[in-house]
């Protein structure tokens, strides 16, 4: 199934695109797989997700840790840590 | 309510326009962020803030929603801006209303911290070294420690 992924700030530099439409391998399960097969697609990615520990993810626009499950999500998004305010 | 928007707000019009014809408020607080000229020891020039249209809206709804829970807000207003600012502008402006003080000092308070740490903005900073992401505090993940100690709202 499809879903969005959609990148900010210096996500969105690195990766070098804001969003897209993609169909997930049915072994991505969690937030987690989705970051490691990401860094897989190539050296933008990689570099984007380097730090994976400190990059944020939403799912359906709400915040979540790596482990949650993302079946049925029809966005996804990563982000640095906000500094809004 | 909440605004998320480009253009510049005017305080006074605001606290105006929500107290107006109200007789039964007796505090009425406002927080204004603004960009400053300098941050780090850096200079700053400019300030251009990204923001997670949709997302952004929905966590600013609740996180009033929460402070509402708290506290007696009468009423209470969260502005963001976001694009590119220079130094002096107005970022954000929170104002909240209750019968009392303290509810709606410490509700303001609240709405700030719980702001920083969750509604997805990102500062950009520009000025003579270039540009670069604003990094998160760990003082702002701290604020919001407080808030989650048991303890009485005001009344």
């Amino acid at each position: 199934m499809g879903v969005r992924l959609c990148y900010f700030a210096w996500v969105r530099e690195q990766t070098g695109i804001d969003q897209e439409q993609i169909d997930l391998p049915d072994s991505v399960k969690t937030v987690a797989d989705l970051i490691a097969w990401l860094k897989s697609r190539g050296p933008e990615f990689e570099m984007a997700f380097e730090r994976a520990d400190v990059i944020r993810a939403a799912v359906d626009q709400t915040h979540v840790p790596h482990e949650t499950q993302i079946r049925g999500a029809s966005e996804i998004a990563f982000f640095p840590p906000v500094t809004g305010g | 309510m909440i605004r998320v928007q480009r253009e510049d707000f005017d305080i006074g019009a605001e606290i105006e326009r929500l107290m107006e014809g109200r007789r039964d408020l007796g505090a009425v607080v406002s927080f204004t962020g603004s960009v400053r000229d300098r941050a780090g020891g850096r200079e700053i020039s400019e300030m251009t803030l990204e923001h997670y249209p949709g997302m952004t809206e929905r966590e600013l709804e609740r996180i009033e929603g929460e402070a509402r829970e708290r506290w007696p807000l009468q009423d209470c207003l969260i502005i963001h801006r976001y694009g590119t600012l220079v130094p002096g502008d107005k970022i954000v402006l929170v104002i909240t209303a209750s019968p009392h003080r303290r509810a709606a000092f410490e509700a303001a308070e609240f709405l700030m911290d719980y702001l920083k740490t969750s509604a997805p903005f990102w500062k950009q900073e520009a000025g003579p070294d270039g540009t670069h992401w604003v990094e998160s505090r760990t003082s702002d993940d701290e604020a919001l420690e407080r808030w989650r100690k048991p303890g009485k709202a005001a009344e």
